[in-house]
């Protein structure tokens, strides 16, 4: 049977899925974690500790402050150094708790055993306040509080969950680790969601380049007649929601729109297994899986990773920092972000850490756009890269309005093909901030 | 490492470069070139050299000192203008008529625009008609292929076109045809015409050498041969006395040359592939329109270029199938 992937754009850049088939290894905690307090899209959290307190493992160290927005626990035991500004992965120096880890004391009532629960008899609403709790985000990288997605506004309907476990990003290779070693968690999770979500089917999508994880999901799921797994042909961007709820199902999220707009909820792997851990184990989203790798690196992992251990410290496990690196990326790099420094934390949204070696970290030089078209090839969403680049330049931000740049996902799949390797992406981000600003100025008249 | 470098994502690039495409087009033209000289020998050789070399020089001559910017005259494109020049000449083109035409192509077709990338005009094709309507004597006369240590005194005659445009004012198509190569000559190039536009083969193979990398995609080509053969084999089935069939017509002539790299050329043709059937279609129909009821044997350099000049409007108004349907929110 052809495998099937999106209809429109997408490129495929080399896989160099150097982690894959590594085993998710348990990292102890680091001698101090920073825990931001705005790990997740939406509004950052109240802090609840002082200064000096001590804190244990898994304890609610900040709350939920507003309907989007979720708690943060104390992913290590210890006492809090400092409640300040620290740099983050977006570079920005924003409000962090610091922990000096001592023991690794948790709170009770948290189930640490790898025993697999199977049997759930909450309701919705107790899976959904259960989600909120432990403060799961999205953990494929956008970190929207979960909660808020599992709440269908009124007058729509979901009829799919959509579970992304296409790790469509060169390098990582975290949801592969997860889905071969946490598989039977994952089906339970799964099953959760639904349940909280209230959706009778769900479908499981993994790129054909993980043929153990589609085999091993398959199998686990031979049982259960609503979940299905469906294997697709390995193209970038395949794991944007839009991109990925095209492939499976035909269904186009109208722009402007959301998933829920055509009665699909999509969640990845990641999210699905902290589910899992909240509502059967208890255990807050205090740890995740993390692809360390890079060319050079000596040993690139996948680790579950403590909330809020610096990504130096990642490094010296996976063997030290190689003299040739260029670049740090936390997330892929299609899409990641460069750090400005090693001592930034992992957060929930961090999917991986990507060394790049100094040869591959500089840009191109720009030449002249040749109209060659292949920026408006590689597009996912039909947009003419070449053409908002030209308006952006000028300041055009209503032509670019029209042009519909704030359908852009940022997927970078234009500036990654341009043969003239012309910063495309660079200028679309820029007008969709004026963009943005146009449109909250005209609201306000 | 003292410092890391920082940049907005995405942090990896395609291998794809303009030199890259530049040369993957100049390789793709090499089979088309060898068979030009196997049948036009060192005319051939000559014209191709002076024509790369003078629209190389010229390009680094106007931007060193005129335009007074880094030259990028070796950035290949220079390169397939001059070779694509030399390619739509008579081989026995003199060679300062030959640097005329690359100083038009470059300096008129090229420069006066901006430079690589904001042309309106097909360069060669610029250069080309530049030639063609300066000196229409020197541009219509053909060297007979096989002569291949002749150069300026090689014997030349009419094309097949030009043969068939002139028969059909008094005599029936099936009456020409014995004066014309056979289909098999016809395919292998071996007839009088324009240096590199004689062997629809090997621009065939350029062409699948060129989709196979990816430098062009099949549906300027496809849609303009498609229409001269849908159109041309239209008239045919109505009048087959007046109007020579559809093969004749494709293999004929520039057609293939003309579709497969002059109208495929990045800077001048349309970036959707609803705009590319447009101008594709636009082509196929004014050639066959020149050919069949206008004053010259071949139109196809007319055809591109006006349609070239049609592709700011195309590209204006012809856009991409979006992914999703517009909501209002709010």
């Amino acid at each position: 049977m052809r495998l099937k992937t999106f209809s429109q754009g997408g490129v495929h850049p080399r896989e160099l899925k150097l982690s894959a088939g590594k085993k998710i290894e348990i990292l102890p905690p680091p001698e101090t974690v920073i825990i931001p307090v705005s790990q997740h899209l939406g509004a950052p959290s109240k802090v609840l500790v002082e200064k000096m307190a001590d804190v244990k493992t898994g304890q609610l160290i900040a709350k939920s402050d507003g309907f989007i927005s979720t708690n943060i626990h104390a992913s290590v035991s210890g006492k809090v150094l400092k409640i300040d500004d620290f740099t983050d992965t977006s570079g920005y120096r924003r409000k962090g708790i610091q922990i000096k880890v001592s023991g690794d004391e948790w709170e009770e009532g948290i189930d640490r055993s790898d025993d697999l629960v199977k049997e759930f008899s909450f309701t919705s609403e107790e899976i959904r306040n259960k989600i909120l709790e432990a403060g799961i985000v999205g953990l494929g990288g956008a970190t929207f509080p979960s909660h808020v997605k599992l709440m269908v506004p009124k007058g729509k309907s979901a009829e799919y969950m959509i579970i992304n476990g296409v790790e469509c990003e060169p390098y990582l290779t975290a949801d592969h680790a997860l889905m071969m070693e946490r598989g039977e968690q994952l089906v339970v999770g799964i099953k959760i969601m639904m349940k909280g979500l209230g959706v009778e089917k769900a479908i499981l999508g993994i790129e054909a380049n993980k043929p153990d994880a589609i085999q091993k999901m398959k199998s686990l799921t031979e049982q259960e007649k609503n979940i299905h797994v469906r294997g697709l042909k390995v193209r970038y961007p395949q794991g944007g929601e839009k991109q990925l709820i095209q492939a499976l199902l035909n269904r186009r999220v109208p722009g402007g729109g959301l998933p829920i707009d055509v009665g699909v909820v999509v969640f990845n792997v990641g999210t699905v297994y902290a589910a899992y851990e909240a509502v059967q184990k208890n255990k807050p989203l205090i740890e995740r899986v993390v692809t360390v790798t890079g060319k050079s690196l000596r040993e690139p992992s996948n680790f579950l990773v403590r909330i809020g251990t610096p990504v130096s410290y990642l490094i010296e496990k996976c063997g030290g920092l190689p003299a040739d690196t260029g670049k740090v990326i936390s997330g892929g790099p299609m899409m990641g972000k460069a750090l400005t420094s090693l001592e930034v934390p992992i957060v929930k949204g961090s999917s991986g850490i990507l060394l790049m070696q100094e040869s591959e970290s500089h840009r191109k030089e720009i030449l002249p756009c040749i109209r060659c078209s292949k920026c408006i090839s590689a597009c996912p969403m039909g947009l003419e890269p070449y053409l908002l680049m030209a308006l952006g330049k000028n300041a055009l931000f209503e032509r670019m309005e029209e042009e519909k740049v704030l359908d852009c996902i940022e997927c970078g799949s234009c500036s990654y093909v341009c043969p003239s390797a012309r910063p495309l992406l660079d200028y679309i981000r820029f007008g969709k901030a004026e963009v943005n600003k146009l449109i909250r100025s005209r609201k306000a008249i | 490492m003292d410092k890391l470098v920082v940049s907005p994502s995405p942090h990896i690039h395609s291998e794809a470069s303009v030199p890259r495409l530049m040369y993957g087009v100049i390789i793709s033209l090499l089979p088309a070139l060898a068979v030009s000289i196997f049948y036009f020998g060192i005319g051939m050789i000559i014209i191709t050299s002076v024509s790369i070399i003078s629209c190389i020089l010229f390009e680094y001559l106007i931007q060193k000192f005129i335009l007074k910017v880094r030259p990028t005259h070796l950035d290949g494109s220079a390169f397939i203008t001059g070779l694509l020049l030399a390619f739509c000449l008579p081989a026995n083109t003199p060679i300062w008529m030959v640097m005329i035409g690359a100083l038009a192509a470059i300096g008129i077709g090229k420069m006066t625009f901006g430079g690589l990338g904001n042309n309106i005009f097909n360069p060669a094709l610029v250069g080309r008609v530049f030639l063609f309507v300066s000196f229409p004597v020197a541009m219509t006369s053909w060297p007979e292929p096989g002569q291949w240590m002749k150069y300026a005194d090689a014997v030349t005659g009419a094309t097949p076109l030009a043969i068939m445009k002139e028969g059909v004012a008094s005599r029936t198509v099936s009456e020409i045809m014995p004066e014309i190569p056979g289909y098999l000559q016809l395919f292998l190039g071996n007839m009088k015409g324009s240096s590199g536009e004689i062997a629809a083969f090997a621009l065939l193979i350029g062409m699948l050498y060129m989709l196979y990398r990816k430098i062009i995609t099949w549906h300027i080509p496809v849609s303009i041969i498609g229409t001269v053969f849908l159109f041309t084999g239209i008239l045919w089935l109505i009048n087959p006395d007046k109007f020579a069939d559809p093969l004749f017509h494709i293999l004929s002539g520039g057609l293939m040359l003309g579709a497969i790299y002059m109208a495929t050329d990045y800077v001048t043709s349309p970036m959707t592939v609803r705009g590319m059937w447009i101008y594709g279609v636009g082509i196929g129909v004014i050639t066959v329109l020149i050919r069949i009821f206008g004053a010259y044997p071949e139109g196809v350099q007319f055809a591109i270029l006006i349609l070239n000049a049609f592709v700011p409007l195309i590209n204006k108004y012809v856009k991409p199938k979006r992914f999703g349907k517009e909501v209002k929110n709010g």
